[in-house]
């Protein structure tokens, strides 16, 4: 019998979910066929997409450096009855995840063609316009529950500025995407052009885990296995919230909203008790630092739920969710990949009435004006 | 303990899976080298179907470079998360004492010694040639 699956829902649980509306921060819509793009690509670039495809700033040509731990890392009973891949059918969606799960609102984040980790970065750009335009098309316009990001790779800063500009006019995203594997760490002033563009526009700067930018995914090198890389995952958003932090971009904009994406948040107190303890002995180096790096953590960044760390004992997690803050917290599902996270039972402890309408809803209603 | 008469024997093809609504719980049967189990279909983690859970083998390694396959079929792999359980008693292969899926004993009997007893279910034609797969809860 098990412990899980037996647990009484508390009447008090029953009632808040029946009241409250999902806003799930991490909904990944998939391209059903590349000819879907095709409308949305000039000639020249459905020619090089049919021609050459796919490259990676990685050796391993039209395939990723490690076997995932299902096909297109997706849930097995995600897979549309129409065909095509997980992801790729509107309807489905909403009858296995939007409807049923009661979410008001679900931000799309797409992954198809490791857009940000394309060799050819004017191929890459081309892209990343197409799936702008195809996210409304395909997604925004036919169902006003899903939110579009401008996706807007960094390491072609130029670009990222020009397409910013093309889709803040259409005015329909939530959030600007770029990535956290990129060239160089994100704190870089190279990139710091996409910062200020994003806080004059009010727009949140999103980072979803993934992208391979052509380092090792870990600080020592290549891992053996998926789980090893999967793993990497946190260490990378750590390395990121460090870059941002002391490389001065919250000093620097100070009504810039970041908030990352799929990294979990079992990483943040460590990382930043870390941050504030070498701050102290080293702040002659960064004087561009006004303040502690907790303090600019706990008002510019906020971190999606999923993966959830899940320790063996529930209290453990609820310590966790303390430190990280539940203001700092969006609810986010991932659906449909095979590490998703059900509403209902992702929190294994128990969440008061306030600090669930704040993860599940609130915090991110107000972060995107929703 | 009630017994629930499901289905024949043949309408779960080898290696494939049916769900039944039994007392208000779907339970889904899982046929499995000439054997079938009964589980609830539900992962006890974040309640994905276990009916799409994949049916692998018990893979082990005494060393690395060497890989050993046993129990084909037998073990299930939940369909989001990846936890594996033993369909034989639904218990789980990393924490087999805590984490359980509920599993239902199985008899397998002929229509014929069906035809005989209390249990001629009305909404299942009964051919004395066949078996039928009952579920206890």
């Amino acid at each position: 019998m098990s412990d899980v699956i037996d647990r009484p829902i508390l009447a008090e649980e029953e009632a808040a979910k029946s009241r409250l509306r999902i806003i799930d921060c991490d909904v990944h819509p998939s391209i059903h066929a590349h000819g879907d793009l095709d409308q949305f690509l000039s000639k020249r670039w459905q020619e090089h997409l049919r021609t050459y495809g796919s490259h990676l700033r990685t050796p391993y040509i039209g395939t990723t450096p490690y076997p995932r731990s299902s096909p297109l890392i997706a849930r097995r009973d995600a897979w549309p009855p129409t065909g095509g891949p997980p992801g790729s059918d509107l309807d489905f969606m909403r009858k296995q995840h939007l409807d049923p799960l009661n979410v008001e609102y679900g931000i799309l984040q797409v992954l198809d063609l490791f857009i940000f980790s394309q060799q050819n970065l004017e191929f890459g750009a081309a892209i990343q316009r197409a799936i702008n335009d195809w996210q409304l098309a395909f997604w925004s316009d036919r169902d006003p529950r899903l939110k579009a990001s401008i996706l807007a790779g960094q390491d072609d800063t130029q670009f990222a500025i020009a397409e910013i500009e093309r889709c803040a006019k259409i005015g329909r995203y939530v959030q600007i995407n770029v990535c956290p594997r990129a060239n160089e760490p994100l704190g870089r002033r190279r990139y710091w052009p996409i910062y200020a563009r994003a806080q004059e526009l009010g727009l949140p700067l999103g980072i979803h885990v993934g992208g391979y930018g052509g380092h090792a995914p870990t600080g020592g090198g290549w891992p053996s296995y998926y789980v090893e890389e999967h793993q990497s995952n946190a260490h990378t958003m750590a390395a990121q919230l460090t870059s941002l932090v002391l490389e001065g971009v919250p000093e620097r904009f100070p009504d810039l909203k970041i908030v990352f994406i799929e990294g979990g948040f079992g990483w943040i107190p460590s990382a930043t008790w870390r941050m504030d303890r070498h701050f102290e002995a080293f702040r002659s180096e960064v004087p561009h630092l006004k303040r502690r790096p907790s303090e600019y953590v706990k008002e510019h960044f906020w971190f999606t739920t999923q993966p959830i760390d899940e320790p063996d004992e529930g209290k453990h997690l609820r310590s966790l969710i303390e430190w990280v803050g539940a203001d700092r917290l969006l609810f986010s599902s991932d659906y449909p990949h095979w590490d998703f996270d059900d509403p209902r039972y992702a929190f294994k402890t128990p969440l008061s009435e306030t600090e669930r309408r704040k993860i599940f809803n609130g915090n991110a209603r107000a972060l995107y004006k929703l | 303990m009630a017994r629930h008469i499901v289905a024949r024997t043949s309408d779960i093809p080898p290696g494939g899976n049916k769900v039944f609504g039994v007392d208000g719980r779907d339970i889904v049967v899982f046929h499995v080298n000439g054997e079938f189990f009964a589980l609830l279909n539900r992962c006890p983690h974040e309640g994905a179907p276990l009916e799409k859970a994949a049916c692998v083998a018990r893979l082990t390694s005494p060393e690395p470079g060497i890989y050993q396959r046993s129990r084909v079929g037998e073990l299930l792999r939940c369909p989001w998360h990846g936890w594996e359980f033993d369909m034989r008693n639904g218990q789980s292969y990393f924490d087999p004492k805590r984490v359980k899926v509920r599993s239902y004993p199985v008899a397998i009997e002929s229509g014929e010694k069906l035809q005989k007893g209390p249990y001629v279910a009305e909404t299942f034609p009964v051919h004395v040639e066949d078996s039928y797969i009952i579920i206890e809860t």
